[in-house]
């Protein structure tokens, strides 16, 4: 967001007093000495640390990052982080809403620990819908790092402990935290695995594009004529029709019988054959503005070879635009994926991810009754959200010598 | 300009061209050829084909011909009768369907656009007149929220809370009394009735970007010594804004709203899904989970064709507007 210009400037050359406020820890400096060594240590700093510096500034980016690293260790600890396996079923426990975490125990004194109420069910006399009222009397206190299903961590390490869950002493109940699906499996642990597929996707999908851009773009910007008229033509006619219809139109045609994980590979690669016109334009438009820099010049003066050039020279003074270009394209595929689950085009049952979980909210009955089912879009939202701010924070920072 | 309007129709054109073979090569994606399906699917409902007419539909569609005699013989359906084949499905030709749902169709994609433009040029404006007030902020904040909700969860939550909160069930475009009823007045109206509720929900997802790109504009514009001037010879502060740098800034603005066009055309197909609306969307799905290609491929076509029309009038549009661009 532009808002982080307004807080405080880095700039390359140390001129004015404004320079303190961009790297000062402490704001009351006032011994000339001590400006002195601040305006020098700007002078000799790397554009690393200018990057750096500027990213800090902007307060919403280091949060976003902070909030997705949380989230990427979620799904690559997904095993540790859910209480129960995601698919499994439970015919007593068919929606349950999510249950509240209380202190106060089933005597109604202060516990130390956290816990939930019992549930007594009831049937509905007119609709026959199962409805779970609280049952004050019980309270299961909720443990950490219990010993619960065996997995093995990482794939490496095999163990038995779970951040939490209710323990052996529950006996067959259990926690929902973010409530159940219709067949009784547990929402939490389905958005904490859902996380694994719907993250990766993303940086997938956001790997191959940049293959195929950084390919075809530098191509086109690199040599121009002919080559770069075909490829440019291509971008434009990809840009000007609606992807969503031909995405679904694509992924519809994926053999039925591939596996997931085939299933998987083809949808990344149907989002990234449509997705990296953007990639491949930018880098063009790089390519184009760098070729007649005197560096380019003087190593193909050095009789170095093209692919040299391309990968040694050119591609390193632009990484940084990339990187942050690549930021703000992950939030796009991560919503591809999720709508072409929603309709049931992408990804199928059994694998979770979370567009294939909001495939149970489709209709609004559904939504009214258990609107619980909702929560995964919300983990999507949250997601896009951090992408989007992070990948402006370090939009900004790329340039760390304009203000 | 007349030359600039030809060059545009040329590649218009071959963009469309470009269109038929990816729409072609969707319905020959799925393996085996589909009459054989076809035939599958009728023996199944317990209909008896006869012969003569698999092998006239054989014929018509050059079956079993070179894969170039088949696109010939399927564009040219197209072009002369506006023949795009039958359902598989219902047996119905692709045609009737596609006649029957195009225009709203285009009403939800055009009026979409509406509510775009009409809620991101003001709010663009006062962002950047406004820079770093609250409003911006709250504006910038309520933006990146719409970009980040993907369109048919939108949808289900606003359902969700007409439902709950107001008792009213909003899908479709029409109130059960005038789904069959011909056209009136009253019928028109209850459509605008419901035509809102797609509208905002598309128009979320891209009021965010081009709020951005306004604001940004007229950022650049505001300070243009030109607007010292205005502002120097005593004209009012709106006069100033609303006179000379929006006009300027648009520009730019124009040309973002032809390449917002196809985001668009897919947002309303996945927001009519939701809302169950009697549009294209709906009927691609069901086409797709269905494998009826014909159908599916017909409407990409037709979704993508719609578009390239759309983007080649905003570029006309922005040239009238923009010389500099006719002369480019």
């Amino acid at each position: 967001m532009e808002t982080s210009n307004q807080q405080g400037h880095i700039s390359g050359v140390p001129l004015g007093p404004s320079v303190e406020s961009g790297i000062s820890r402490a704001p009351d400096v006032t011994r000339i000495d001590e400006l002195q060594e601040e305006y020098d240590s700007i002078a000799i700093a790397t554009p690393r640390q200018l990057m750096w510096w500027k990213f800090r500034k902007h307060r919403l980016a280091v949060f976003s990052a902070g909030v997705l690293v949380i989230f990427y260790l979620i799904a690559l600890f997904a095993d540790f982080v859910s209480p129960y396996d995601p698919n499994v079923f439970n015919a007593k426990y068919k929606y349950v809403p999510p249950q509240y975490v209380t202190f106060y125990n089933a005597k109604g004194d202060l516990s130390w620990r956290p816990g939930i109420r019992g549930l007594i069910r009831n049937r509905d006399p007119e609709t026959l819908r199962i409805t779970y009222e609280k049952d004050k009397s019980v309270w299961y206190p909720i443990k950490f790092f219990v010993k619960e299903r065996p997995y093995k961590l990482l794939g490496l390490i095999e163990t038995d402990i779970h951040l939490f869950g209710l323990g052996p002493e529950a006996e067959d109940f259990r926690v929902f935290i973010l409530g159940s699906d219709r067949l009784g499996r547990d929402m939490f642990s389905r958005v904490v695995y859902g996380a694994r597929i719907s993250l990766s996707i993303g940086l997938v999908a956001v790997f191959l594009s940049l293959t195929l851009g950084i390919v075809l773009g530098g191509v086109s910007g690199y040599y121009g004529g002919t080559i770069d008229n075909i490829i440019q033509r291509v971008i434009e006619f990809i840009r000007s029709v609606p992807g969503l219809p031909l995405w679904m139109a694509l992924s519809a045609a994926l053999p039925v019988y591939w596996s997931q994980e085939q299933r998987f590979f083809g949808i990344t690669v149907i989002l990234s054959i449509i997705g990296w016109t953007d990639l491949g334009r930018q880098v063009r438009g790089r390519f184009l503005s760098l070729r007649t820099e005197d560096f380019v010049l003087a190593a193909k003066l050095n009789g170095a070879r093209d692919l040299r050039i391309i990968l040694r020279h050119m591609v390193p003074s632009f990484t940084s635009h990339i990187i942050a270009s690549l930021t703000l394209s992950i939030p796009g595929i991560i919503l591809a994926e999720t709508g072409l689950s929603f309709l049931g085009l992408g990804l199928r049952q059994p694998a979770v991810s979370w567009g294939v979980l909001l495939q149970e909210a489709q209709n609004i009955q559904t939504v009214a009754l258990t609107p619980w089912l909702l929560l995964p879009g919300l983990a999507v939202v949250i997601t896009v959200l951090a992408f989007n701010f992070l990948g402006d924070g370090l939009r900004d920072a790329a340039d760390p010598f304009s203000h | 300009m007349v030359k600039f309007i030809i060059r545009r129709l040329v590649t218009a054109a071959v963009t469309i061209w470009a269109i038929s073979v990816v729409s072609f090569v969707i319905i020959q994606l799925p393996p085996g050829d589909f009459l054989t399906s076809y035939e599958a699917n009728l023996r199944q409902m317990g209909e008896n084909v006869p012969e003569e007419q698999l092998e006239a539909m054989r014929e018509r569609y050059g079956l079993g011909e070179p894969i170039v005699t088949q696109y010939y013989k399927w564009v040219k359906a197209i072009l002369l009768h506006g023949d795009f084949g039958r359902s598989m499905e219902s047996g119905v030709p692709v045609s009737v369907l596609l006649w029957d749902r195009l225009p709203l169709t285009v009403l939800v994609g055009l009026s979409s656009i509406l509510f775009v433009w009409v809620v991101a040029i003001p709010i663009g404006v006062y962002s950047a007149t406004h820079q770093y007030s609250l409003m911006d902020h709250v504006f910038t904040f309520l933006g990146f929220l719409g970009l980040a909700i993907p369109n048919f969860l939108l949808a289900l939550v606003l359902m969700w809370v007409a439902w709950s909160e107001f008792g009213q069930s909003v899908g479709g475009l029409y109130s059960p009394e005038y789904k069959a009823a011909p056209w009136s007045m009253a019928k028109f109206l209850d459509l605008l009735s419901h035509l809102w509720i797609p509208m905002v929900i598309v128009g979320t997802s891209w009021t965010a970007g081009l709020i951005r790109t306004m604001r940004a504009n007229m950022l650049d514009e505001l300070n243009q010594p030109y607007v010292e001037t205005g502002r120097a010879k005593g004209l009012r502060e709106w006069r100033v804004v609303w006179k000379y740098p929006v006009r300027v800034a648009l520009n730019p603005f124009i040309s973002t709203v032809g390449y917002a066009l196809p985001q668009i055309v897919g947002g309303v197909v996945i927001t009519a899904v939701v809302l169950n609306l009697p549009t294209l969307g709906p009927l691609l799905v069901r086409a797709l989970l269905a494998q009826d290609m014909f159908m599916a491929g017909a409407i990409v076509m037709i979704l993508s064709v719609l578009t390239v029309i759309g983007t080649l009038i905003s570029d006309i549009l922005l040239a009238i507007l923009d010389p500099r661009i006719r002369l480019e």
